[in-house]
């Protein structure tokens, strides 16, 4: 028997005051995808999140997670995070995950990266599962229920995995502009794609709100995820920092150090807390 | 002629990577500085070959499909050469990403498997690289298998584990013996101090060699363009090891 449907959204793109109304917008308990570090992060979302003490949160890493994912475990809002990894890149181990890990404060389910994509590509055509080669052997499989082998139907003596469809609840996301029509402009940055089209709701933050039509425009549009994905957006200069955005500003290395040294104690983690987030400190220009 | 540890390591890589008839094109995942600086080595040397697709590239990255198309071109078979590391290596060539102790509740947790289970099926050879030689690595068994070094007949699998490079000795891959040979020692390191250092059992010819140090152009090389390149990436690395700011 199939799965009972339940159809995506089309969605009319609500715009928003800022970070704070979209972090509203994401409940206790929400599986929320997110895309890796150096992909197009939502921080102030993040930062916002914490502000508002969000609890529970299922965090999905496409494919794997860093910063924004250690900043919410360490401050008590994650419950479970998929991932095929979590990792400061450079700056090393993320230590609030690991410490939580550690201390198995927090759920950790372990993906590995194509996985999680195969997943999110079977929920982006609507289809219950995706194939995917290799894989088999590893020690992931026997931990994940929603993984699975199948013989090839079209040749004998095959077998490969098949990942169950990952419908996340939100994606949430960073985007260089935005018009008015709620199109997002991510550029390269195709896993935010990949993220909004398998999501129930995407909620983005913008460096900025364009006045034209980006569809309008073919050198664009390429880059272009399309608003009828996009519950709602708010703008955020400088929102994806410490974290970049391609051609507008560089990745934040020494501030990402300093937070590996800062968040290897709990105290350290505090402080930083209160200094960058809870205060909502003015970022470096 | 006096070189660092990470340069004799680059070299030493490249030589594994081989020359174009061998590689056409060489991917490199998550932090992997010293691998990117064999690449680029060879691509100093040979015109700008091998293609290079560096993950985290910041500025011209070669993807533009997302993070998906590293492993859509890795299963169609068009990677020649990836590299993978491990909290833990066993002697079966098996790798552990995720940490040490017994799964779930591991006692030191380590970042995760990345992209390891498809890579190392998928990509033709994966050149295994770990600095740290030490018994606490190179396990006699994994207490996770993250990636699996070799598969059961009538599995699909394409490619697998060619060596293994360690901050002391390089071993090369025995696929009919499911079994590491040592190839040579790094010089200041002895067969003697590999064997004791090295917690799985492997085959050593009676006399082994010293690997082969930079020669003046590779460090020529490796100091001038290829420091550049990779100061634009892995700006911490380079500002270790040869005092460049990004």
């Amino acid at each position: 028997m199939p799965e009972a449907e339940q159809p995506l959204p089309s969605n009319e793109t609500e715009i928003l005051a800022d970070a704070e109304a979209i972090a509203a917008r994401i409940p206790d308990g929400a599986f929320v995808a997110l895309p890796p570090d150096y992909s197009l992060v939502a921080m102030e979302v993040v930062r916002a999140l914490i502000r508002r003490e969000a609890k529970g949160l299922r965090l999905l890493g496409v494919p794997v997670l860093g910063f924004c994912a250690d900043l919410l475990i360490g401050a008590g809002c994650v419950a479970e995070v998929e991932t095929s990894a979590v990792s400061l890149g450079e700056a090393g181990l993320a230590p609030r995950f690991t410490a939580a890990a550690e201390r198995g404060t927090i759920r950790v389910v372990d993906a590995t990266c194509p996985m999680v994509h195969a997943g999110l590509q079977a929920a982006e055509k609507g289809v219950p599962f995706m194939p995917l080669r290799g894989v088999i052997g590893s020690d992931l499989v026997a931990q994940r229920a929603d993984w699975k082998t199948l013989d090839n139907p079209f040749a004998a003596n095959d077998a490969l995995l098949v990942a169950k469809a990952i419908v996340p609840d939100v994606a949430l996301i960073h985007a260089r502009w935005a018009d008015a029509r709620g199109n997002l402009w991510i550029g390269r940055r195709r896993e935010l794609a990949t993220i909004a089209h398998a999501a129930r709701a995407t909620y983005a933050t913008v460096e900025a709100m364009r006045a034209d039509d980006m569809l309008d425009d073919e050198l664009l549009a390429p880059g272009v995820l399309g608003a009828v994905y996009v519950s709602a957006i708010a703008p955020a200069p400088r929102g994806a920092w410490p974290l970049g955005v391609i051609d507008e500003y560089a990745i934040d290395d020494a501030h990402l150090l300093e937070y590996a040294r800062r968040a290897k104690t709990a105290e350290g983690f505090a402080r930083y807390l209160d200094e960058f987030v809870r205060k909502r400190a003015a970022q470096p220009a | 002629m006096d070189y660092a540890r990470e340069e004799l390591l680059a070299c030493t890589i490249a030589r594994l990577i081989g020359d174009v008839t061998q590689t056409a094109h060489v991917a490199v995942g998550a932090a992997s500085p010293i691998p990117a600086t064999a690449c680029y080595l060879l691509r100093a040397r040979q015109g700008g070959r091998p293609r290079l697709s560096l993950l985290h590239r910041r500025r011209g990255n070669p993807f533009s499909e997302g993070s998906r198309e590293l492993f859509d071109l890795a299963g169609q078979g068009r990677i020649d050469v990836f590299f993978l590391g491990g909290a833990q290596i066993d002697g079966e060539a098996n790798i552990n990403l995720v940490g040490t102790g017994e799964y779930p509740q591991l006692a030191h947790r380590f970042p995760g498997s990345f992209g390891s289970a498809f890579m190392y099926f998928t990509a033709r050879r994966t050149i295994l690289f770990r600095e740290e030689h030490s018994a606490r690595v190179l396990v006699p068994k994994v207490d996770f298998v993250s990636a699996p070094g070799w598969s059961p007949p009538g599995l699909w699998r394409r490619g697998g584990p060619q060596a293994l490079v360690t901050g002391k000795a390089l071993f090369a891959w025995q696929a009919d013996k499911r079994r590491f040979r040592l190839e040579s020692v790094h010089p200041g390191c002895s067969a003697e101090e590999v064997r004791a250092s090295t917690g799985f059992d492997y085959d050593a010819p009676r006399a082994v060699a010293v690997t082969a140090v930079p020669d003046a152009e590779a460090l020529r090389l490796l100091r001038g363009p290829v420091a550049a390149e990779i100061a634009a990436n892995y700006p911490e690395f380079a500002r270790r090891v040869w005092g460049l700011a990004a």
